[in-house]
């Protein structure tokens, strides 16, 4: 008998999203995918000057407001054909990857190390025996036993008063969880580390973005940061040496611990490699900008066909026709309803936002995210398509850093770990951290870039926008850290007509589309294990393990609601 | 908006180290009034040394360094517990984590993480004070409803209310000629 598992909220995410499996035998046989809210910030936009977007996009959610901004500037620069100064593309390159290695510390450590690193456990390591194993494999200095005790020690009396906080919600004693005492003291240790890291990458942001937590200094033609070699209260040199500070201190934690500790727990998980593989067309944005027109860039992106590296589709520009004219999306299984009904799948220049809502239909509509498709196919986007596609454009940090982590796995393991076991759930953890150590250096090398250019003389930031009349359209996209965002915009007479915001959890957690083919996590769902119907654990590392960010707080959650996980008979 | 990016902290320092937060999302009309509140408070008060004002919106990790070792940490937000449209509740210190247990506000997660993690850190606020306001609409727009406006001086003179409680009150800046 197969039985239904409903898990509403899934916690420790950004949003409101519900997963449903029907799991029989013991795996999972079908899973549908729900947004839980309405996003109709694009309804808003209507009627409102484009140059004031990216400020109310930035909104949109908590996490990805930087994201949103650059994407909306992009999209309206893109309208007008219009160049950004270098500096411009630099401070912006180096407000995106900073952003960008905050949100995958965070995310890895705080938000879904907890699928894997069971806290309890921790309190019966043995610190000494933690420190031998953990400066076997990483030169860090926060690795020694007096650390490790100390770390111990607050835990055990944070746990003693059976207040576990932030480690509340996690399935402790679950019996998918393997990893030895010692390896989850070192877990949690850098778990608390990771919070103090966080801050610089997120001091960066501030800094170049000149306010916390919503950047401010974005326009549409550039940024607005005044360049001054001696001047006060502008960005100095002397501003920019403390970023290099940062950035030191960023590139030692994800070198040193981030990518060794993704190594060490997937040594321990090698079934993981096996589990969650799912959709294998790939989708990821080139991103890092080296000139101000979108023509050259520092990473590589495109698409990847049917998990082949070889059939790869190299996206060129910001003005390239791929993937302008391949997107679409449907709603035949969202709550919105299209003027040509619902075998429709419309550009997102004509996208409609018309909400629809029916109640749960697993055959009928069941979601709030529209189904995108890229030529009609549903795609993966996030670090693993990121990493892979780099990897299939012959980008030499990626292969660098995924032939050593492949490496360490393997020896950690004690087994052969090939590329071929990216493609899987804790195979995306993986790509991640690739993803981050790229990022990291290339965060040093925009900022030399930035330095060299200001000691030509160079100190323009802002190339003024004009909006002529009459209708332009235009496509900013930007691979953010969960994967490719694109905001398309219809301008007419100064004024924005359309606005879209094709989202990356949108690719990854659409619900089936117009021809009933599931999204990327529906199809990586099926055949994962279940041990535990009441505990769907394995469920959750495979839903985490995508980063969903479902756009904070669009959703209004029952003040009763308390429920997380139900189970029945299907 | 000038706020300071980031406060120095000196333990020893007076007057107290407090943080105003208004939270919430802009994009849902009355959701936003958190952050509505505190525009409204920087625009007529002169902040004090030690007291920082901060627009939240529906951001969490990012605000750990600026909510560390506070004295005083007073939050602007909307809070759905079924009283009438525009009811101004404030809740204080135990209350706090309960509150965010029982999901009164949309948008619980990210803040209620914070407060947990610098619980866990040890870097907690000594005294935190919620001043909520009951929604009349969360509907997709940028403005707020009619009850919602009405309730903005109520709500003001709790969140100050607060501040001052806590040795941090505000002073009024003249209305301008």
């Amino acid at each position: 008998m197969s039985q239904r598992i409903v898990i509403d909220p899934v916690t420790r995410i950004e949003g409101h999203l519900r997963v449903d499996v029907e799991v029989a035998d013991g795996r999972v046989a079908k899973a549908w995918a729900s947004g839980q809210m309405w996003r109709g910030v694009e309804n808003i936009l209507v009627g409102r000057d484009p140059r004031d977007a990216w400020a109310i996009t930035q909104r949109i959610c908590g996490v990805c407001t930087t994201v949103h901004a650059i994407c909306s500037v992009r999209a309206v620069e893109n309208a007008l054909k219009l160049e950004i100064p270098l500096n411009a593309n630099y401070i912006r390159n180096l407000i995106i990857l900073a952003h960008a290695i905050h949100d995958h510390i965070v995310h890895f450590y705080h938000l879904s190390a907890l699928d894997w690193v069971d806290v309890t456990s921790a309190l019966k390591a043995d610190p000494a025996k933690a420190a031998a194993l953990a400066e076997s494999l990483s030169t860090w200095s926060g690795n020694s036993r007096h650390e490790f005790a100390k770390v111990k020690e607050r835990l055990s009396g944070f746990v003693g008063t059976g207040q576990l906080g932030i480690f509340t919600n996690g399935y402790w004693g679950h019996p998918a969880m393997k990893l030895p005492p010692e390896v989850n003291l070192i877990a949690v240790s850098h778990y608390l580390q990771a919070l103090e890291v966080q801050r610089y990458a997120n001091k960066i942001v501030s800094i170049l973005g000149s306010k916390t937590p919503h950047i401010q200094n974005v326009a549409v033609g550039g940024v607005a940061n005044p360049l001054a070699v001696d001047a006060q209260s502008v960005l100095t040199v002397e501003r920019l040496m403390a970023i290099k500070g940062w950035i030191d201190k960023l590139e030692d934690f994800v070198k040193n611990v981030y990518l060794v500790d993704v190594a060490a727990i997937g040594a321990f998980y090698p079934e993981w490699t096996q589990i969650g593989r799912g959709i294998v067309d790939y989708l990821a944005a080139p991103d890092i900008p080296l000139d101000g027109k979108g023509e050259t860039f520092a990473l590589p992106g495109g698409h990847i066909a049917d998990g082949d590296l070889g059939k790869f589709t190299r996206i060129r520009s910001f003005a390239d026709d791929y993937l302008l004219k391949g997107v679409s999306e449907a709603v035949k299984h969202s709550w919105y309803e299209y003027k040509a009904g619902d075998a429709a799948s419309l550009h997102p220049y004509e996208g409609e936002t018309a909400p629809r809502y029916t109640d749960f239909q697993d055959e009928g509509k069941y979601s709030w995210l529209k189904s995108p498709t890229l030529y009609g196919k549903p795609m993966q986007v996030g670090p693993l398509a990121r990493v892979l596609t780099m990897l299939a454009a012959g980008h030499e940090p990626t292969k660098k850093y995924a032939t050593e982590t492949l490496a360490r796995v393997s020896s950690i393991a004690g087994i052969e770990v090939g590329l071929d076991a990216m493609h899987s759930t804790i195979g995306r953890h993986a790509a991640r951290a690739v993803s981050c150590a790229v990022q990291v250096d290339e965060l040093a090398k925009q900022w030399d870039l930035l330095l060299a250019n200001m000691a030509k003389g160079d100190l323009d930031t802002f190339n003024a926008p004009s909006f002529p009349r009459g209708e332009q359209r235009g496509m900013g996209f930007h691979e953010a850290p969960r994967g490719i965002l694109s905001h398309w915009v219809v301008i007419e007479d100064g004024k924005i007509r359309n606005y879209q915001c094709v989202v990356p959890t949108t690719w990854n957690a659409a619900p089936r589309n117009e021809k009933d083919v599931p999204g990327a996590y529906e199809a990586c769902l099926v055949d994962t294990p279940v041990a535990v119907p009441e505990q769907p654990l394995e469920v959750l590392r495979t839903v985490h393990s995508f980063d969903p960010c479902l756009a904070c707080a669009v959703h209004v959650l029952d003040t009763e609601q308390a429920e997380v996980v139900r189970v029945k008979a299907a | 908006m000038n706020t300071p990016l980031l406060p120095a902290h000196d333990p020893a320092a007076k007057p107290q180290r407090a943080v105003l937060l208004g939270v919430g999302n802009i994009l849902l009309s009355d959701e936003g009034v958190g952050v509505r509140l505190v525009e409204r408070i920087l625009d007529r008060h002169r902040l004090p040394a030690g007291v920082a004002v901060l627009d939240g919106g529906t951001c969490a990790m990012e605000m750990l360094e600026d909510l560390e070792h506070l004295d005083l940490l007073v939050i602007a937000d909307c809070v759905r517990s079924g009283r009438a449209p525009g009811s101004v509740v404030v809740l204080r210190d135990d209350e706090v984590p309960a509150f965010f247990r029982t999901k009164l506000s949309p948008h619980q997660v990210g803040l209620a993480d914070v407060l947990a993690t610098l619980r866990f850190l040890g870097r907690a606020p000594r005294c935190t004070v919620v001043v909520g306001v009951e929604p009349q609409s969360l509907a997709t727009g940028m403005s707020l409803s009619s009850a919602v406006r009405a309730a903005l001086p109520l709500a003001e003179e709790a969140l100050l209310d607060a501040l001052a409680g806590g040795g941090c009150a505000l002073a009024a800046l003249r209305e301008a000629a």
